[in-house]
């Protein structure tokens, strides 16, 4: 049964704090050894939904199974299975890391012969193995504190990771270092972290499930995502044609090229230019032969690919769309695809 | 049963390396010394047979009242309030062996505080050789008799701070919650007998179920030499139902 249940399963979660629905319906599925970016605004359910999988919260109602394993019946069998690091990294102050590692390799049933390497393994990898390691938690800077949290989750290597915003307070060569950690994870250990640092999330993760007001607004890998969200990709000119002959020449790249704007640069008669064009066409090409057929010079063409941030912008601000009263027929229209991706995104299908 | 090792020898190792620790058991020996030394004067002045031990056990509860809470209060609520309960309830160790942990952890320390206080008889009779009466300070039966009462309902009290302790994630309202709770079981019973309402035929009911909680008539039969086996049923059960309820709070609000 290991190998094909999917590695998370949420079925239909929800979870209310009284009146106010935290998680509202909830479905997505993560399968093995995937790496998985958890992206929302604040107080969008990400921590929630992360506090329901690792079986510290019952959720109202709905099904999440961890390898299988339902988390509300079996939360034992949860437990074995995986490494959680919360929101806030409580750790213990008056403890060293050294010693704390081995009691929370003790508590997780790692062998007892084994203890020993897997402690120095995990440091080593959070590069705690040197001078940390014999520190004080409670005298460690922030970033290190995170750095125990995620030995912390990976050291009994459990089948799934979950990490709520792992990289928060850290500096960038410590996030690079994070980054090449989860690389190393992928494939071995199913990996479910939340960021809002969207690059970062863009450049180490498979799969990216966008979270608004507790429901899923955007699931896929950030390629299908692009497709959905952001149809158009533009393209940035810069060169000595002029306004008019610009907008001539535009039907000869291709159809639905549309010229968003045009301004002055600080070099004598060069214009820069923004084309926006369906991202499915590659036009560099045709972009700078359109250019010499006139004899423009080209100073500069540039494919803007939009980037996570642009996509995230765009499924929030949908979400919100919807649940705002004012609605004109765009909107609505919009409203109306989000409905149908309630159970199931076409971008899932699709990847 | 290994988790429960883990934990206990974790609880055990944070009590050895915390201050407070070391703070509390000065002050507590500073106290009960203090006693000590008021009750050897008044064996001394007053005209009675009853040997300074069994002075000594009938304060019990002015340590009680304040150690107690400072010994539990801290320890489910801090994990708490820092967050670190939760990352304990994500490992496969169970609710029901981390308050096992925290109990027998804080038991073991209020135990270790009273136990040092054996000293004092000797120190009294060996030190002050030519004031004490070495065989009345000495005698042994008032003395297991009264460690014993301490023992068991040491086991009644600890679990009381601690369940008081999963309740809030703020160690102040456990305190107090724990101080205020433990003055009724181990004050109530004395007080209502007091009360005039005995007097009526009609709460002649209440007189056994008042004697049967009363610690302090506990305390009289055990440094008599009388033990008892209801007290035992009593201080355990009660202690083995509050753990039991502390579980369920920390396993539903975690």
């Amino acid at each position: 049964m290991e190998s094909d249940q999917p590695a998370i399963e949420v079925i239909n979660l929800t979870k209310c704090y009284g009146p106010r629905k935290a998680i509202d319906g909830i479905n997505f599925e993560v399968s093995r050894g995937q790496v998985v970016g958890f992206l929302g605004p604040n107080g969008a359910g990400k921590s929630t939904t992360m506090r329901v999988l690792s079986g510290i919260m019952p959720a109202t109602s709905g099904v999440a199974r961890i390898c299988g394993y339902p988390v509300a019946s079996q939360s034992a069998e949860v437990k074995k299975r995986i490494g959680y690091m919360p929101e806030s990294n409580p750790l213990p102050e008056d403890m060293r890391v050294i010693e704390y590692l081995r009691y929370r390799a003790h508590l997780k049933e790692i062998p007892t012969r084994k203890i020993r390497d897997r402690v120095e393994e995990a440091m080593e990898v959070c590069e705690l193995h040197r001078k940390p390691r014999r520190r004080l938690i409670g005298t460690l800077s922030k970033g290190y504190r995170q750095r125990v949290g995620i030995a912390d989750a990976i050291l009994a290597r459990p089948d799934v990771i979950i990490m709520d915003e792992p990289t928060i307070g850290l500096d960038p060569h410590q996030i690079l270092g994070i980054r090449n950690l989860i690389d190393t994870l992928r494939g071995e250990m199913t990996v479910i972290l939340s960021s809002h640092i969207l690059p970062e999330i863009e450049i180490c993760c498979d799969k990216v499930i966008i979270i608004n007001q507790g429901r899923v607004v955007a699931n896929g890998t950030s390629q299908s995502l692009r497709q959905q969200f952001l149809p158009n990709t533009r393209y940035r000119l810069r060169t000595s044609l002029s306004k008019p002959n610009l907008e001539l020449i535009l039907p000869s790249v291709g159809r639905e090229l549309r010229l968003h704007s045009s301004m002055e640069t600080d070099l004598a008669g060069v214009r820069e230019f923004i084309v926006e064009a369906p991202s499915t066409l590659d036009l560099t090409e045709a972009f700078i032969d359109a250019l010499r057929a006139r004899h423009a010079s080209i100073h500069e063409i540039a494919r803007l690919q939009p980037n996570l941030e642009d996509i995230f912008m765009s499924a929030t601000k949908r979400s919100w769309d919807e649940v705002l009263p004012e609605t004109n027929t765009k909107k609505a229209k919009q409203a109306d695809e989000e409905d149908e991706e309630g159970s199931e995104t076409p971008a899932q299908t699709k990847a | 049963m290994r988790h429960f090792l883990t934990l206990f020898s974790h609880e055990l190792r944070m009590l050895l390396i915390a201050p407070a620790t070391y703070v509390a058991s000065v002050l507590f020996l500073l106290l009960m010394g203090l006693i000590y030394l008021l009750v050897l004067n008044e064996a001394g002045t007053r005209e009675s047979d009853l040997p300074p031990s069994v002075l000594f056990f009938q304060v019990f509860w002015v340590p009680v009242f304040f150690m107690v809470p400072l010994l539990t209060m801290r320890s489910i609520a801090e994990e708490r309030r820092l967050g670190t309960l939760e990352a304990l309830m994500t490992t496969p160790a169970t609710a029901f062996q981390i308050v096992l942990s925290k109990f027998l952890g804080a038991y073991v320390f209020y135990l270790l505080l009273w136990g040092m206080t054996i000293a004092f008889p000797y120190i009294a009779a060996y030190g002050l050789e030519s004031t004490a009466d070495k065989q009345s300070v000495l005698e042994i039966a008032p003395m297991m008799g009264g460690y014993l009462f301490i023992a068991l309902s040491g086991l009644l009290y600890i679990a009381l701070g601690i369940f008081a302790s999963s309740l809030t994630r703020s160690q102040l309202v456990a305190g107090m919650l724990c101080f205020s709770l433990l003055f009724i079981i181990v004050i109530s019973g004395q007080l209502l007998l007091r009360l005039p309402v005995q007097d009526f035929s009609w709460m002649h009911w209440l007189d056994a179920p008042l004697e049967y909680i009363r610690s302090f008539k506990h305390l009289e039969d055990f440094s008599r030499g009388m033990v008892d086996t209801r007290p035992f049923v009593m201080y355990l059960s009660n202690a083995a139902l509050l753990l039991g309820i502390t579980t369920l709070v920390v396993e539903s609000k975690a």
